[in-house]
């Protein structure tokens, strides 16, 4: 008896179970086709910079529609662009401007937004602002104590990202110091510049905007603080372009080109702005 | 009927010992195919930059303008890392073993070595974590330097790392020494700390040995915990500069690289497999010599 009883229970769970299924699919279905007809996927790889704001279009993208499978796979500017010249993915994402040798390869670049580099200092240091001119002599090591530039009498140390990397090649193209910084350190992601800065007090070092919080401080350079506003509005002159990288000769999938118009319209603005990168929309 | 089930277990016998040959040649397989690809994309850079300028040039600027590709820096970083790291690392996990395995009571010894057993478990990360947040700041209070990201730092932390697998194979080769030798060596009048020494110790010798080679093939091959704690610039090796390893050379550059910056990393790559190549012969002949004796 007590066997049936379990037979029996195990049967009408197994059932349950199926019928769930079975009133579930129908309904999934009809959700999507109510927000939109677009199916199938869009896939980006590149900039890891470039995280937040990619991270959040996607999930307003997918949020709007439902049939659509977002990927991002951070690996880098360089293994962005050349997965998409290769055709592993639909969107290339760069933090720098396409190199003429990529431009050569038929790949093109729209640019997203714009994401300020900013200049951080240790909390504890005096010195608040610096101009251009300042920060290419201190990263060439031609200032190499605090004392020269207003500040305490220390050896400066400078803390820099690995040679390829987005910020470092932005912060070097802007302050015209490619190959000549003398960095004490090279650190391998943003997060790492900023722990290290926070730790030594007479570190100096660079990481994007949207990555600084209050465990640094942000420097003003030629007396302009960095905000969006100064980003946008061009007065912060250490900033530099988030690009979308596409071949050039290659049509999209109607999925890619929809989120490609999407994340380029004035609705997206907001959000790469809440990303804390400034829209170029 | 019986000779009909012979053959069924036979094949049976076959089929298994098939499923265990395959499963054993997947291990081989991988070597084979790691090697042969690091071959295959190491040598291009090194035709193309030239072998010597590769492996003795003292400027490494991938990213500029006219790239140099010398990467004596790294090799003499990894050397000298490795070396400050045994010579720290070695004498305080040697001594351990002998005062596990000799001298120290059952209840020491059941609480000390899982402790050792999770120092082997600390992921790499966690070392290099500790190491920025505490090793890093202390060296720059202690030495008075600017920035305590150094090979020192790397040093100490590859030192600290090295000590699981130094004290656990020593402390089983000095458990299989017969404990004979020991009673006899005790019965002739010696102390319990000169048959250790005299004795025991000479008795495990290869063991110990290879127990310090295993110490330098896990430090030539840390990356992570290095990466965070050496400053990686590719300086030349001082104690107290930012430094950078072999191993922290092709991981802090890989992800953003192209064209024959890529490449150059391949090769690189191939230089640390030449050294653990070199370190694992070294090993198993070490090995091979102490079950020969």
């Amino acid at each position: 008896m007590k066997k049936l009883t379990c037979v029996a229970l195990a049967a009408v769970m197994a059932f349950g179970l199926l019928a769930g299924c079975g009133e579930q699919s129908p309904a999934a279905s009809d959700g999507s086709k109510a927000n939109s007809g677009l199916s199938g996927s869009v896939a980006t790889d590149g900039s890891t910079s470039m995280e937040k704001v990619i991270g959040s279009l996607g999930e307003a993208f997918t949020a709007q529609n439902p049939g659509v499978n977002f990927t991002y796979n951070p690996t880098g500017s360089g293994s962005g662009i050349t997965a998409v010249s290769e055709g592993r993915c639909d969107i290339g994402l760069s933090s720098r401007a396409l190199k003429d040798g990529e431009k050569a390869l038929g790949l093109a670049g729209t640019v997203l937004a714009y994401d300020g580099i900013a200049i951080v200092v240790n909390n504890g240091n005096p010195v608040a602002e610096l101009s251009v001119e300042d920060i290419a002599k201190i990263f060439t090591a031609e200032i190499t104590n605090w004392s020269e530039v207003g500040g305490n009498d220390a050896e400066i140390v400078l803390i820099g990202r690995e040679a390829g990397s987005g910020t470092r090649d932005g912060f070097e193209s802007i302050t015209d110091t490619e190959d000549a910084c003398k960095y004490r350190q090279e650190l391998t992601s943003t997060g790492d510049v900023i722990t290290t800065v926070s730790q030594n007090i007479n570190a100096i070092g660079y990481a994007s905007l949207a990555a600084v919080g209050d465990k640094v401080k942000a420097l003003k350079v030629g007396g302009v603080a960095p905000s969006e506003t100064t980003v946008k509005d061009g007065s912060y002159v250490v900033q530099r372009p988030f690009i979308l990288v596409t071949k050039a000769d290659a049509k999209l999938s109607g999925t890619a080109q929809a989120f490609f118009d999407y994340v380029t319209s004035s609705e997206a603005a907001e959000i790469i702005s809440k990303a804390g990168a400034v829209s170029a929309a | 009927m019986v000779i009909m089930n012979k053959s069924k277990i036979l094949s049976a016998e076959t089929v298994v010992r098939l499923v265990f040959l395959m499963l054993g040649l997947v291990s081989v397989g991988c070597v084979l195919l790691i090697t042969v690809y690091l071959v295959i994309s190491g040598i291009p850079a090194i035709r193309e930059i030239g072998l010597i300028d590769f492996i003795f040039g003292t400027e490494w600027a991938s990213t500029a303008a006219e790239p140099s590709f010398g990467i004596l820096p790294f090799i003499l970083t990894s050397v000298y890392g490795t070396a400050g790291a045994i010579v720290l690392g070695v004498p305080v996990g040697f001594l351990t073993a002998v005062y596990l395995s000799k001298a120290a009571p059952a209840k020491v010894r059941r609480t000390v070595e899982p402790a050792i057993g999770l120092l082997a478990g600390i992921p790499s990360v966690v070392y290099g974590l500790t190491g920025m947040l505490i090793i890093v700041p202390a060296i720059r209070g202690i030495f008075d330097v600017p920035d305590g990201a150094s090979l020192l730092a790397a040093i100490i932390v590859l030192a600290v790392m090295i000590l699981p697998s130094v004290i656990k194979v020593s402390v089983t080769a000095l458990d299989a020494v017969p404990k004979e030798y020991e009673d006899a060596s005790l019965a002739l009048g010696a102390t319990p700390v000169e048959t250790y020494f005299r004795v025991s110790v000479p008795a495990a010798k290869s063991g110990i040995a290879a127990a310090v080679v295993l110490g330098v093939g896990r430090a030539i091959g840390e990356a992570m915990a290095v990466m965070m704690v050496a400053g990686n610039v590719a300086n030349m090796p001082t104690l107290f500069g930012s430094v950078r390893f072999l191993t922290t050379a092709v991981a802090s550059e890989m992800a953003y690289s192209s064209g024959l910056q890529r490449q150059a990393l391949f090769s690189v790559a191939l230089v640390l497999f030449f050294f653990i190549m070199l370190i694992n012969a070294l090993l198993n002949l070490l090995l091979k010599r102490g079950k020969e004796s």
